[in-house]
């Protein structure tokens, strides 16, 4: 069998948002579906480790208290906002029946409501876009409207994956910047699921860094941005391109991410590291935390 | 001048009437003047939809301009003679964000690079496989994947294959539309650091095209921002993205290093027809002038100049 993840741990408290940055193939969706109980069975499956949510034990919920427990109290917003809409439903239709099914809601209170929560996420002129349907909406628009359905039964928790990768650059800003409102406002935690390390700066309150299903370094965003100690994180930094470094060769990371059929009694990034040791291909690093809350997997990590 | 580009607009045809005829217009490129020298690299920034790819499409001649006129080494690319225009072209290439979705998938590499070769008789044919070896390697590939097809190769590598077919043709201008936007970023960063150094050793001109203001950044000497089919800010690099002027601009800028924003809303469709300023909906700092004054150019320092009449207002 192959293990996409390797024993990830997150903890997420409320009104928290952590990000878990990753490139394309490190395990980072697989992730947002374990915790919702959404991996394809077969060819997937948990094969170990555990969920808690609200001091509840998860496993060995059944199918249909998970569906009670997504869309009510874990939201979810993927990254096709056109995609994960239905078409033929205009989009206040969609958030009144979220409303109507979760919340028991009649349904002139859901009618309200909806207004309501199109208003909160930006929407200009909330009762003509109720009217419309997905495909006469923006892009962005279109996301605003998956957040309101996410967000319709206040859910403890929102699982965002990609949420504005597929937006334009000044869109994504706007949607991140409400999201993080969002936050502020309720007891509600995020868990932002990302490619980009750039967006993560300024919207998070915690960074974690997943390399070929394993986490390798996790802290607030100034301990990744300005003391980030494992390799993989320093070349991810020194990857991207600024304006600042005009003239200055970019740093790759040479090679392929390891294959989830490979078993490694070694550190996963030991086959790409520009620091790598003898010891890095016998052994497996731990997970080893500061006070402070950052930690790293590495044997050699950087100290600054 | 090795490419320059005045006043071109680009309409598309959106509905037709009872007998074909085109009954309205859709204005992806409204007036877009730019000239590019040899060896110069000039990027172009905006979001999705603003015209970039319509530019260099019109650059290359894939799209013939509604209006203006585009000229490859002072020449009107529309009054060539079929000769000149076949020596011509071969100098201005494009690379596509996804090269290898025109290649035919049973084309083995080493085919996919001796065609254009061929197509523009370059090299004695007893030479040409040597040249193809060169090509190959010169993009950081080896002699072996000559003999592999397509789909055994990585989106870095196939970016790699394409920048190579490009360069089979010995071109003096590159336009690369989206070269890397679809690929991680410590990918990215190798193919950058590919591009800079063909530019620094063979000095080909590129229009770096591409949505990420700090790619485009890192890449280019000079920039041109553009915005619902106008450029609206233009300049050296040094110069635009240390302290933008243009409303946009700024926006732009913080939103690519992961900042908010204070913009609302988004970008028009071009099928509207926008009297004033392009970026009025959304502007922090319109008053009712923005929404009716079309807005020209005015200069900021030397080659540096913005479509605002208030960017000294709003530094
Ligand atoms: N062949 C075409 N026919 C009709 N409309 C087009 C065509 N190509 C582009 N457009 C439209 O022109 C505008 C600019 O498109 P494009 O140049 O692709 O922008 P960008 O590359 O900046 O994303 C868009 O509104 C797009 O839908
Ligand atoms: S002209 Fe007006 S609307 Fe346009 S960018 Fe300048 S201030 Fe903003
Ligand atoms: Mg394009």
């Amino acid at each position: 069998m192959g293990k996409v993840l390797r024993g990830v741990d997150l903890a997420l408290e409320e009104g928290q948002t952590l990000a878990l940055v990753g490139e394309s193939g490190c395990g980072k969706s697989v992730t947002a579906l374990s915790v919702l109980n959404l991996l394809p069975q077969p060819p997937m499956s948990k094969t170990a480790g555990r969920i808690r949510f609200e001091e509840r034990e998860m496993d060995g919920l059944s199918e249909l208290d998970w569906r009670r427990v997504r869309g009510k109290e874990i939201g979810i917003v993927f990254q096709d906002p056109v995609a994960s809409l239905n078409p033929v439903f205009t989009v206040g239709d969609q958030v009144e029946e979220a409303l109507k099914v979760h919340l028991g809601l009649t349904v002139a209170v859901a009618k309200k409501r909806t207004l309501e929560l199109l208003t909160q996420v930006g929407l200009p002129e909330p009762e003509r876009i109720a009217g419309q349907y997905p495909h006469q909406l923006s892009g962005g628009m279109c996301q605003r409207v998956m957040i309101a359905m996410a967000v319709a039964c206040e859910p403890k928790l929102l699982i965002a994956d990609e949420p504005t990768t597929a937006l334009d650059v000044t869109v994504q800003a706007q949607i991140l910047d409400l999201l993080f409102q969002m936050t502020q406002k309720s007891k509600m935690a995020v868990l932002l699921i990302t490619h980009d390390l750039r967006i993560v700066r300024n919207h998070t309150d915690r960074v974690v860094i997943l390399y070929a299903g394993e986490v390798v370094e996790e802290g607030m965003p100034d301990d990744i941005f300005l003391h980030a100690q494992h390799p993989y994180t320093e070349g991810l930094l020194a990857a991207m391109p600024t304006f600042g470094q005009q003239g200055k060769p970019l740093t790759s990371i040479e090679g392929a991410v390891p294959s989830p059929f490979d078993t490694l009694t070694a550190c996963v990034f030991a086959d790409r590291c520009p620091k790598v040791q003898e010891k890095c291909r016998k052994e497996k690093p731990l997970f080893e935390s500061e006070k402070n809350g950052h930690g790293v997997r590495c044997f050699y990590p950087s100290k600054k | 001048m090795l490419l320059s580009v005045e006043k071109i607009t680009k309409e598309f045809p959106i509905q037709k009437g009872l007998f074909g005829t085109p009954t309205a217009y859709l204005r992806a490129v409204a007036g877009v003047s730019f000239d590019i020298e040899a060896g110069e690299v000039v990027g172009l920034v905006g979001e999705s939809g603003c015209g970039k790819s319509t530019v260099g499409r019109c650059v290359v001649g894939l799209h013939q301009a509604t209006d203006g006129r585009v000229l490859w080494d002072g020449k009107d690319i529309a009054k060539l003679s079929p000769e000149e225009r076949r020596t011509l072209r071969r100098r201005f290439q494009m690379v596509f964000q996804n090269p290898f979705s025109s290649l035919n998938p049973r084309q083995k590499i080493e085919d996919v690079l001796l065609e254009p070769i061929a197509v523009h008789g370059l090299f004695r044919p007893s030479e040409r496989a040597a040249a193809v070896q060169e090509l190959i390697e010169q993009v950081g590939l080896s002699s072996k994947d000559l003999q592999k097809y397509p789909h055994e190769f990585s989106g870095g590598q196939r970016q790699r294959i394409g920048i190579a077919r490009a360069l089979a043709c010995q071109p003096d201008l590159m336009v690369l539309d989206e070269p890397v936007s679809s690929l991680d970023v410590s990918v990215q960063a190798s193919i950058l650091n590919l591009l800079t150094k063909l530019n620094r050793d063979r000095k080909i001109g590129y229009l770096f095209i591409s949505h990420d203001l700090q790619v485009v950044g890192y890449i280019s000497t000079r920039v041109l921002v553009m915005y619902l089919g106008v450029v609206v800010e233009e300049g050296r690099v040094d110069q635009v993205l240390k302290s933008p002027r243009h409303p946009y601009t700024q926006t732009l800028l913080k939103a690519s290093l992961g900042a908010s924003v204070a913009v609302k809303g988004e970008q028009l469709s071009p099928a509207q027809v926008v009297p004033g300023c392009a970026f009025y909906n959304r502007c922090p700092h319109a008053e009712s002038r923005c929404s009716n004054e079309k807005q020209d150019f005015q200069e900021v320092d030397g080659v540096w100049r913005v479509a605002c009449w208030k960017w000294h207002k709003i530094g």
